[in-house]
């Protein structure tokens, strides 16, 4: 499983950083930061489907492989 | 209240006017029913507005910034007179490219991590006030006024530099903006929030603090010192917006939380359900329906919208559109998949949303370990606000059940 997210759509509601921060951290004014490039740890994959389905601005997508 | 009664309505989807007391007590059966047959309700009141009711067509609104404008906010008779694009109190009434510019003063104080250090104040004035309620004796307390209403307004008064004291002030001029705009009869200059702004803003330039207004006074654009009602817009938009959406934010959630002896099990027994169960108390609750004003003429679900109506943003309603969400009538304590928009969507998504959280969360954990079981008093003297912000305004909860009546009361 991997991740992508949008930083051009993402307007820093912070739903990811609260429910995955160990997948998304956020910058100074608030935006989030995806910490991970490539594979999902296993052990972290629903927390990155919740960070997917709780985003308000469809920002953060699951790409299954 | 209002000089003249609003007049009754004949049909929301015809004639709606959400500052009627009818919608205050409704609003969830209304947005229902016109989802249902008529999904972007119109009224000739306020000079013509409009009032989707599905997530798709607000959503929709939210992001198109070229067709409506952030000129206007809040529904009132007359169209706001100001300049675009910085607009009365920016960045919420400021269109793009300028929003950005105002906004990005903001955000860095209003981060999750900058948010953090505001956590003890909050918890410590929370404290403060069960303790004024347990000294009192009395079991039967109104949790609206005496516990939810207070949160917001210290803490926001420390932000901002301001008298905590001053906060029965603010509380009289946001309920004249936002519950009764136009509605009022005529007040001395001494007695608004304008006057008082501007005085503090005057005090704060020529004595700098380490606040929030203190920053704005230092800031500049492009190397020109912010404009006095750039300043004075700013800060009376945090006191406005930051106070009675907060209020009902906390208050409907004791309001919740008093009918459902389970969910008040659940909250105690599961510390690892609350942060769901708070994005649930906002997508439920959600208190903050914004508006737009139409800047050039355009269809929205199949409504001609012209050019200076306005149009609500009903958050709250799309927060309960099936379409967008599975059982959306239902509050799910432990929901987990909740792309609710109680904090507005696209480029004016709310810059206070991570304290408002915060203080909810902080509210209610204090609340529920102070008073694990409570129930209201008396459910018809509860009373919501009107307007675009909805919530409880007197809430009467008996704090100290009898044991013997604890289970078995929930009331629908």
């Amino acid at each position: 499983m991997k991740i992508t997210y949008d930083r051009e759509a993402c307007q820093g509601h912070n739903r990811c950083y609260m429910l995955a921060p160990e997948l998304f951290d956020t910058d100074d004014e608030g935006y989030a930061i995806l910490l991970v490039d490539g594979e999902i740890p296993d052990e972290l994959e629903e927390k990155a489907r919740l960070a997917a389905d709780n985003c308000p601005e469809f920002a953060i997508e699951i790409v299954e492989e | 209240m209002p000089d003249v009664p609003r007049p009754p309505v004949e049909d929301w989807a015809t004639d709606f006017d959400h500052t009627h007391p009818d919608y205050a007590a409704n609003a969830p059966e209304i947005w229902d029913d016109l989802r249902h047959r008529c999904p972007v309700a119109h009224t000739e009141r306020f000079g013509g507005a409009w009032l989707p009711t599905k997530h798709e067509d607000v959503a929709r609104i939210a992001k198109d910034t070229d067709n409506f404008t952030s000129q206007g906010v809040i529904v009132t008779d007359w169209r706001p007179d100001i300049p675009r694009p910085m607009g009365y109190a920016p960045p919420i009434t400021s269109d793009p490219p300028f929003h950005a510019v105002a906004r990005k003063f903001l955000l860095e104080f209003f981060s999750p991590k900058a948010i953090d250090g505001w956590e003890t104040t909050a918890r410590e004035t929370c404290r403060e006030l069960i303790a004024e309620i347990k000294a009192s004796g009395v079991d039967e307390i109104d949790a609206a006024t005496e516990y939810a209403q207070h949160i917001p307004v210290r803490v926001i008064a420390d932000m901002l530099g301001l008298p905590r004291e001053d906060g029965d002030k603010f509380r009289v001029w946001i309920h004249r903006i936002l519950e009764e705009p136009g509605q009022n009869s005529i007040i001395s200059e001494e007695d608004t929030l304008d006057y008082y702004l501007n005085a503090k803003v005057k005090e704060r330039r020529e004595n700098l603090g380490d606040d929030l207004i203190s920053y704005l006074c230092q800031a500049d654009i492009d190397g020109m010192a912010l404009l006095d009602d750039h300043v004075r817009g700013t800060i009376g938009l945090l006191i406005i917006a930051g106070i009675d959406t907060t209020w009902s934010g906390i208050g409907s959630s004791i309001w919740h939380m008093a009918q459902h002896p389970d969910d008040r099990k659940r909250w105690v027994d599961d510390p690892d359900v609350r942060p769901f169960a708070i994005e649930e108390f906002l997508r439920f609750y959600a208190p903050v329906t914004m508006a737009r004003l139409v800047a050039e003429d355009v269809e929205v679900g199949g409504c001609p919208m012209k050019t200076d109506d306005w149009t609500l943003l009903s958050f709250p309603a799309a927060n309960r559109d099936p379409e967008a969400f599975e059982q959306a009538d239902e509050f799910i304590i432990d929901r987990q998949r909740n792309r609710h928009s109680a904090f507005g969507l696209g480029i004016h998504r709310c810059v206070g949303s991570n304290l408002a959280r915060m203080e909810m969360a902080v509210a209610l954990e204090e609340w529920m370990d102070a008073f694990p079981d409570f129930e209201l008093a008396d459910p018809a003297a509860v009373t919501w606000s009107t307007g675009q912000v909805r919530g409880p305004r007197s809430m009467p909860i008996r704090v100290q059940v009898p044991a013997t009546a604890i289970s078995g009361t929930a009331v629908e």
